[in-house]
């Protein structure tokens, strides 16, 4: 990384450790044995230069729009959604502040503030991505129905800007949500390449919020890794089978701009270029996933498990032709698979980003604890997501093996110019 | 009692390892730091030595208390020993980060099932057992009499103390992280279920420590004072709602909720609180 020339040491050095304030703080406590003993090498480790080399692996944080969500997936994902518990708007708009550097400097391949000497301090950087590289880290953050108005108070001064479309999600049929696993005021999506990585990221901004937001619930996520799947071929959920298939073209800014950003003239104009998401935590059956033949796997998604081609065809991106019919006059594809209610009439699609998570057992049953963190993107959910779930809760044949137990919609802030801030067009 | 014993010897070396380093010292204006430091030294010392006044002030309560708990149990009066249990307890939780310096003693008063060895289990915890799980005193005398002869040994060794900004920096922070990681889970008083007096002890302990330093943290960073002002006001009100009567409610009346909340806010208070070692720079 860049920090690591000459010329960078040396302003490094002045800029983050002046030796003045070295030396103030050398004489108390001890301090001034770190000085002693290693010298300026050991200040400089503890500047903010992480990674060696690597530069390929990073995705600007700054833009029209946020990152993480038209970014390819990365490998891991650690979202977390949390409460706030400030009343003061001032301490939620500092927050927000304090939030976008961090961030900024984090998905840089960069540790969090400024290194210090005072060791009768904690560090400001909790230190476990230290060395690694910036790993594809995206940051994403969104705020909830709830942070405009909760239990029918107008919480910040906000409930005039919030959008129609920001509302918790209509109940759907089998849904068994829990409130543990459900809403949130402000949302963090840190995804990367590496879960310690996301994890640091999550960490180090739930720290910087300690005293005015508290995490209301966190699930960690994975895909199969780059690394294991060189081809970049679909990813496949824990059923086994590919899922995302007819995902819309994320580098088509085109389709980006019809699908998932929202618009001038959407709702209120603070969410240009921002996105709502829709979080769903679908538990799996994996158990009895696994005893279900594989006819009706096959059925149940309306793929091949295999190649991921739709029923009757030979490879995955081969045309789906949901009327196709049989020797017998049946559907090739049947009309409850997931497949083909997800698709419906084809209009509305969504950005799907969802990660697979793994949490150990369940207590109760003793079963593996797994399933799928459902992330996805829109400008509109009532008439995108909304719509597609309603046909697959009502009909859906994978509903015999997943069922529903966390939801949350958030409107992802709009993309942010060095200097300024996420959220402000909201706070302004 | 305190999980690791491994900073024990270090709060006590303190002075012994700055000493040492100091002939290593090769960065040359080590005199001028000394010029530098002076005046907030001082005033740090100032602070640390009526912190020891506090503390052995505690100690002396804890004296007390602890006699009228073990007479209670060899004279056989289960409800008064009972009663005086978890009040007596406050005084050693309140002083926590003197109290503990002593590794050999701390297990022996504080230790809890498991800390220590079956065979060489005794203390309050050992005592809170039966008069809890077994109610009775009967064949406790003997550990009442231990314990007592324990904190009087206490009070005599606390007088050593060699009280450090060191020892105060992070006595405040660790008094907040036994409530953390032992009152707030019910895990330190099992039997009686009167953790929360545990709690408030901590949470006293280390707001005396934050209004000893208050002045000097008020010349580096008044928007800290506020803040940290702000959550232990925040933790006392939570607090408040748990109190019954003299005391606290048991923990076991506690809805996972509220434990989560009461965590949650010893998370804010101890976040902010772990900014008090800038009183050590020179401003």
């Amino acid at each position: 990384m860049k920090e690591n020339t000459p010329n960078d040491e040396t302003s490094l050095f002045t800029k983050k450790v002046s030796r003045r304030n070295m030396l103030k703080t050398a004489g108390v406590g001890g301090v001034g044995v770190v000085i002693g003993a290693s010298g300026f090498g050991g200040l400089l480790n503890l500047s903010d230069s992480k990674a060696n080399g690597q530069t390929n692996d990073v995705v600007p944080f700054y833009g029209a729009n946020q990152a993480g969500i038209t970014t390819e997936a990365q490998d891991n994902l650690y979202f977390a959604a949390l409460e706030v518990t400030t009343d003061n708007k001032s301490d939620l708009i500092q927050l927000f502040k304090d939030w976008t550097e961090a961030a900024a400097q984090m998905t840089a391949g960069k540790l969090v503030g400024e290194a210090s000497l005072n060791t009768s301090m904690p560090p400001k950087d909790t230190g476990e991505a230290k060395e690694l590289s910036p790993s594809n880290l995206t940051i994403t953050f969104g705020v909830g129905p709830t942070l405009f108005t909760k239990n029918g108070k107008d919480r910040f001064g906000l409930k005039s800007k919030k959008p129609a479309e920001l509302k918790d999600l209509p109940k759907f049929p089998l849904d068994a949500l829990e409130d543990s696993w459900s809403g949130g005021d402000i949302c963090i999506q840190a995804c990367a390449d590496d879960l310690q990585v996301a994890f640091h990221a999550v960490r180090n901004l739930v720290r910087i919020g300690r005293g005015k937001t508290i995490i209301h619930w966190a699930q960690t996520g994975f895909q199969r890794t780059k690394q294991a799947d060189s081809q970049k071929t679909t990813p496949r959920n824990l059923f086994g089978f590919k899922d995302g298939t007819a995902n819309p073209d994320k580098k088509n800014s085109s389709e980006m701009n019809e699908h998932v950003w929202v618009k001038a003239g959407d709702g209120p104009d603070w969410l240009v270029g921002g996105s709502y998401m829709v979080v769903r935590r679908i538990q799996m059956y994996i158990e009895v996933w696994d005893r279900t033949i594989l006819k009706e796997q096959e059925n149940t998604f309306g793929r091949h498990r295999d190649s991921g081609a739709p029923l009757g065809m030979k490879n995955e991106f081969d045309k789906v032709d949901l009327e196709a019919k049989d020797k017998n006059g049946n559907r090739i594809i049947p009309e409850d698979s997931h497949m083909s209610l997800s698709r419906g009439d084809g209009k509305a699609k969504i950005l799907r980003r969802p990660y697979s998570y793994a949490d150990g057992m369940d207590p109760k049953t003793g079963s593996l604890n797994a399933g799928l963190l459902f992330i996805c993107y829109q400008r509109n959910p009532s008439k995108q997501f909304v719509p597609i779930q309603e046909r697959l809760a009502k009909n859906d044949k994978l509903n015999e093996y997943i069922i529903h137990r966390g939801s949350a919609v958030f409107a992802c802030l709009p993309g942010v110019k060095k200097g300024g801030y996420i959220g402000e067009s909201l706070f302004r | 009692m305190k999980k690791t014993k491994a900073s024990l010897a270090v709060l006590l070396s303190t002075s012994l390892l700055f000493g040492c380093s100091q002939e290593k010292e090769e960065v040359k204006p080590a005199d001028k730091n000394a010029k530098e430091t002076s005046a907030s030294a001082s005033a740090l010392d100032d602070v640390s030595s009526e912190y020891r006044e506090y503390a052995i002030g505690e100690i002396e309560e804890f004296v007390k208390a602890t006699e009228e708990f073990t007479t209670a149990v060899t004279s056989g009066d289960i409800e008064k020993a009972k009663e005086v249990y978890a009040p007596a307890r406050m005084h050693y939780e309140r002083a926590e980060p003197i109290a503990e310096v002593f590794g050999d003693l701390d297990p022996k008063i504080d230790a809890r099932k498991g800390d220590v060895k079956d065979e060489e289990w005794g203390g309050y915890h050992r005592i809170e057992m039966g008069l809890w799980e077994e109610n009775t005193t009967k064949g406790y005398e003997e550990y009442a009499n231990q314990l007592m002869s324990d904190v009087n040994l206490l009070r005599a060794k606390v007088e050593t103390v060699e009280v450090t900004p060191d020892l105060l920096i992070t006595g405040a922070v660790d008094l907040l992280n036994e409530v953390s990681t032992s009152k707030v889970t019910g895990e330190e008083d099992r039997y009686s279920h009167t953790d929360l007096y545990d709690f408030v002890a901590n949470v006293e302990g280390a707001e005396k420590i934050y209004e000893l330093l208050t002045p000097a943290l008020k010349e580096k960073d008044e928007k800290l004072v506020t803040e940290i002002q702000q959550r232990f006001d925040d933790v006392y009100s939570l607090l408040e709602k748990h109190k019954e009567g003299n005391g606290y409610t048991s923990y076991t009346d506690l809805k996972e909720s509220e434990v989560k909340e009461l965590s949650q806010a010893i998370d804010a208070l101890a976040e902010p609180l772990s900014q008090i070692g800038i009183v050590t720079e020179e401003s």
